[in-house]
């Protein structure tokens, strides 16, 4: 039964009581198969990310392994490369996607006061389709017909330029399981996005104007218009590098007259948008952790919400700064840098509002805000890193060494990561009944922070150094021995906090505390609702007076919509 | 003629921002962890105008992100030591929803940085891209290769490969292409890198002002031995270059004394891919050997240009670059004595 002093939707429990009895081993996970639940779904995703999160963690430890010390024979050159191509896809498309669209499933239509996502079946779709991408691209392992009959995986980068993927220098049917698995993979998403932006633009609840939805509806809905645009160039030029692969197509073909800078183009026209795609959710998640372990209002609403929707469309217009160095003309650079330093003020303005919205708080130091907090300090420096990379002559030498590779990895973990961890902190609870292990969690944020700084901290000086990107081993005389070394043991300790947290995620789920409706004594919708909510959340309809509907409960001397 | 990047206003501020930099050189320099014998292509330690002017405009652009980070940083590392809660106190604190005035200037203040900062990245920008080609400047051409560089001097009428060899003080362009896939030429301490695109052939240039050997690597992605296309750049002094060019123009060496050894590499497939002038091969798959000799290195710097290592070589190049596209011919013990016998005179 939901608890009974909080008048909103949870307080008349009218589902049908569950079967107390197990049902047998087969039923349940059909059950899990057939739901068309946004909660399920969200939890399939998120579980599915976790997964291939462990999966692409191992290949960086085989990649840092490797770069340990120069001259090493641990991996194979040819391994080597599919390992770095099959870490960068894995995490950007299996891991970062669908734990952000999980998110947004379970989330969404709990915080807007709904019973379901807009279309169910849709979304069940959605994530089989991501399901079986992920599952076809790593089949290449096996079936991917390299030289001598042997399976090959993608070995052309993530980024998989022109005309490195054209049969001529890829032969065999690696590139075509990365290519077909993108295209798979980005109608699932496709789906997903449309499923959202439905949701929260038809099925808000009474009262939830679009100026009251919570920060992470907001910027998922946001990001999901984002992804609309920017999966499409994608699928599009996955298409026609097949083409060209087996219909003797010429778009990409330089031996034929077709243009190599041209993917380039259709590429980072996704590629650019695609890191906001990723990043805006985690600052959603940073902006509902901050406020309540800080105890205080997000600072400055409306001004976080005009600068999400205008982060989104200057992110459009910026995507030729990962191409300063192919030879565009001094015009085209300029235009590209001055879109690109853009980005900073709208970026600038909500990290000003979440040091605001600590400032005068009484801060709560659990695990999600320790996360949530070190985001916002690692994500100055990303930024910071960002503006010097948009500067392009400075580009020019930075580009592809490895300054740009702890830049990307400030964003992708230092923000976007610690996010997610600082989400499922946050809503485990909610998801599954039981709070997660403080101390267990304490120990994965602290070893977590450390053996993040002395990977990518230390990455930015061997750029600094010289050092490019993508090479399976270096020369002993440049100076980058010790440095490589430093960078690999902290990838190690990243490694065993993370196997912390999966343990935590195990031990918790049988052992952990009880968490009851609201363990963080939060403000937002799904609280209200009982953990883990019934199959259609809500019994009554919920109805909201301003952006904080608990706030209001709780302290009805004092409720927001007074100053909304 | 002397090029360089005309400076206005801003060389009194960037002279006293390197001067700044370089007191705390010894703090973030190579030399805290790497042996000072080691050639290590820093950015920080430039030796050509293109290098200079961008670390010139990388500290400047290093000073405000820097200040930035000090200010933001130190603004929420107070915020979480000073508002921390305590553990008896369950009031919560007044609720503050924002602050017009506040958001107004923090919105205002970055605007006013991203103006200065733009500026002066698109007049570094237009003084690299943009610069005049002195008359007197050494043209050349840049193709690359799976996995290595052809260099081509066309108005000196020489080809060699993997290492460069430019004169100091004056300018060199570098006309890029490729022949397969994309690759980047990057040595960071005389410019930043430029990308070798087949189907779209780009410009750069350099200007050294210190004689040695500067080193770097493709910087582009190109396939499975990407991390062994290495790259040499010597900087001559006048006399040498001059002594350089005069050895690269003589045809191969004809000495009777390895005749069989020419032979073998002339009736092998060798021909097929590479060039010796003065003999039948004329293949261009594979690097110029007229002069073999005067490369200190061998598969694209990967190891060092000796007789151990060109016998090894010569016999399975798949051992030491694993995925390079030049075959072992299957020679026996004695051929390639021979062949290395004959090479050895390609001075």
């Amino acid at each position: 039964m939901a608890d009974q002093t909080l008048p909103i939707g949870g307080s008349i429990d009218v589902t049908l009581a569950r079967p107390e009895a197990r049902t047998a081993l087969l039923e349940w996970l059909h059950g899990w198969v057939v739901t068309v639940d946004h909660k399920r779904l969200g939890i399939l995703y998120i579980v599915y990310g976790i997964v291939f999160l462990l999966v692409g963690g191992v290949e960086a430890l085989a990649i840092r392994l490797q770069l340990a010390w120069p001259d090493n024979h641990f991996l194979s050159p040819e391994l080597y490369n599919e390992m770095f191509t099959m870490h960068g896809t894995t995490m950007v498309f299996l891991v970062g996607m669908t734990i952000v669209f999980g998110f947004a499933n379970y989330l969404v239509p709990l915080m807007i006061g709904a019973r379901d996502m807009a279309f169910p079946r849709l979304n069940a779709f959605s994530f089989w389709m991501t399901a079986f991408g992920g599952l076809l691209l790593y089949y290449s392992f096996i079936g991917g017909f390299g030289l001598y009959g042997m399976g090959a995986a993608p070995d052309v980068g993530w980024w998989a330029y022109a005309p490195l993927t054209a049969k001529a220098f890829s032969p065999g049917h690696a590139t075509d399981y990365w290519a077909l698995s993108l295209i798979v993979m980005g109608f699932g998403t496709l789906g997903t996005a449309i499923n959202v932006i439905a949701t929260t633009l038809s099925m808000r609840c009474k009262g939830m104007t679009l100026m009251r939805m919570p920060l992470f509806v907001w910027l998922m809905l946001v990001v999901s218009a984002l992804t609309l645009v920017t999966i499409t160039p994608l699928t599009a030029a996955q298409i026609m590098l097949t083409i060209d692969r087996y219909l003797g197509g010429h778009f990409f073909d330089t031996q034929a007259g077709g243009s190599a800078v041209v993917w380039m183009h259709f590429f980072w026209i996704f590629g650019h948008p695609e890191v906001y795609v990723l990043v805006l959710p985690a600052f959603g998640i940073a902006s509902e952790v901050i406020p309540v372990f800080s105890r205080k209002a997000i600072f400055g609403y409306p001004a976080m919400v005009a600068a999400s929707v205008g982060i989104a469309f200057v992110s459009l217009g910026v995507w030729a700064h990962h191409m300063f160095t192919v030879g565009m003309t001094s015009v085209g650079n300029t235009f590209f840098v001055l879109s690109t330093m853009l980005v900073g003020i709208p970026t600038g303005i909500k990290i000003f509002n979440w040091v605001a919205t600590v400032w005068g708080g009484k801060i709560r130091f659990k695990t999600p805000m320790l996360f949530a907090l070190a985001f916002v300090f690692q994500f100055l420096i990303a930024g910071l890193t960002g503006i010097m990379l948009s500067v392009a002559p400075w580009d020019w030498q930075l580009h592809n060494s490895y300054f740009v590779i702890a830049h990307f990895h400030y964003v992708l973990v230092g923000a976007i990561v610690f996010n997610i961890f600082a989400g499922i902190y946050y809503w485990y609870p909610k998801a599954t009944g039981r709070m997660l292990s403080e101390t267990l969690g304490k120990w994965h944020f602290w070893l977590f922070l450390i053996g993040f700084h002395i990977t990518f901290d230390t990455m930015h000086y061997v750029g600094f150094l010289g050092m490019p990107r993508s090479i399976y081993t270096y020369e002993p005389d440049r100076g980058w021995n010790h440095l490589n070394l430093i960078i690999s043991l902290g990838g190690l300790i990243q490694g065993i906090a993370v196997l912390i947290f999966a343990w935590n995620l195990i031990h918790s789920y049988l052992r952990g505390k009880r968490a009851g409706n609201d363990p963080w004594d939060a403000w937002t919708l799904e609280w209200s609702a009982p953990s883990p909510p019934p199959a259609y959340n809500f019994a009554t309809d919920p109805e909201v007076h301003s952006r904080r509907p608990l706030w209001d409960l709780k302290h009805p001397e004092d409720p927001d919509w007074k100053y909304e | 003629m002397r090029l360089t990047i005309r400076c206005h206003g801003a060389r009194k501020i960037r002279q006293t921002l390197l001067s700044v930099i370089s007191l705390a050189a010894p703090f973030i320099g190579p030399a805290l962890w790497a042996d000072t014998s080691n050639r290590i292509p820093s950015l920080f330690a430039p030796e050509s105008t293109p290098a200079h002017s961008i670390f010139g405009l990388s500290m400047f652009v290093l000073t405000i992100t820097g200040g930035i980070f000090l200010v933001v940083g130190g603004l929420l590392a107070f915020a979480i030591v000073r508002f921390r809660g305590r553990d008896n106190d369950s009031s919560e604190p007044p609720q503050i929803y924002g602050s017009t005035q506040v958001e107004l200037a923090w919105t205002v203040i970055p605007i006013l940085i991203v103006v200065v900062l733009f500026l002066t990245t698109a007049r570094i920008i237009f003084a690299i891209q943009d610069a005049p080609k002195p008359k007197d400047s050494l043209d050349v051409t840049v193709v690359g290769h799976q996995f290595w560089w052809e260099f081509r001097y066309p108005k000196l009428g020489i080809v060699t490969a993997n290492e460069l060899h430019v004169p100091v003080g004056r300018a060199t362009w570098l006309h890029l292409l490729s022949a397969d896939v994309d690759h980047s030429f990057w040595v960071p301490q005389l410019a930043g890198k430029t990308d070798l695109i087949p189907n779209h052939p780009n410009d750069t240039w350099i200007q050294p002002d210190r004689p040695g050997l500067y080193v770097g690597q493709c910087a582009q992605f190109c396939g499975v031995e990407h991390a062994k296309m290495l790259l040499r750049v010597y900087v001559d002094t006048p006399e040498q270059f001059a002594a350089w060019v005069k050895n690269q123009q003589q045809p191969g060496v004809q000495d009777p004394s390895v005749a069989e050894g020419r032979h073998i590499f002339e009736t092998e497939a060798c021909t097929n891919c590479h060039t010796i002038t003065g003999t039948g091969a004329r293949g261009t798959f594979g690097p110029d050997l007229t002069h073999l000799m005067s490369r200190d290195t061998l598969a694209a710097g990967a190891t060092l240009n000796t007789r151990q290592n060109l016998y090894a070589w010569i016999e399975s190049p798949d051992h030491m670059k694993p995925g390079v596209l030049m075959p072992a011919m299957q020679l026996s013990d004695a051929q390639i004595d021979q062949l290395v016998a004959y090479l050895n005179t390609l001075h």
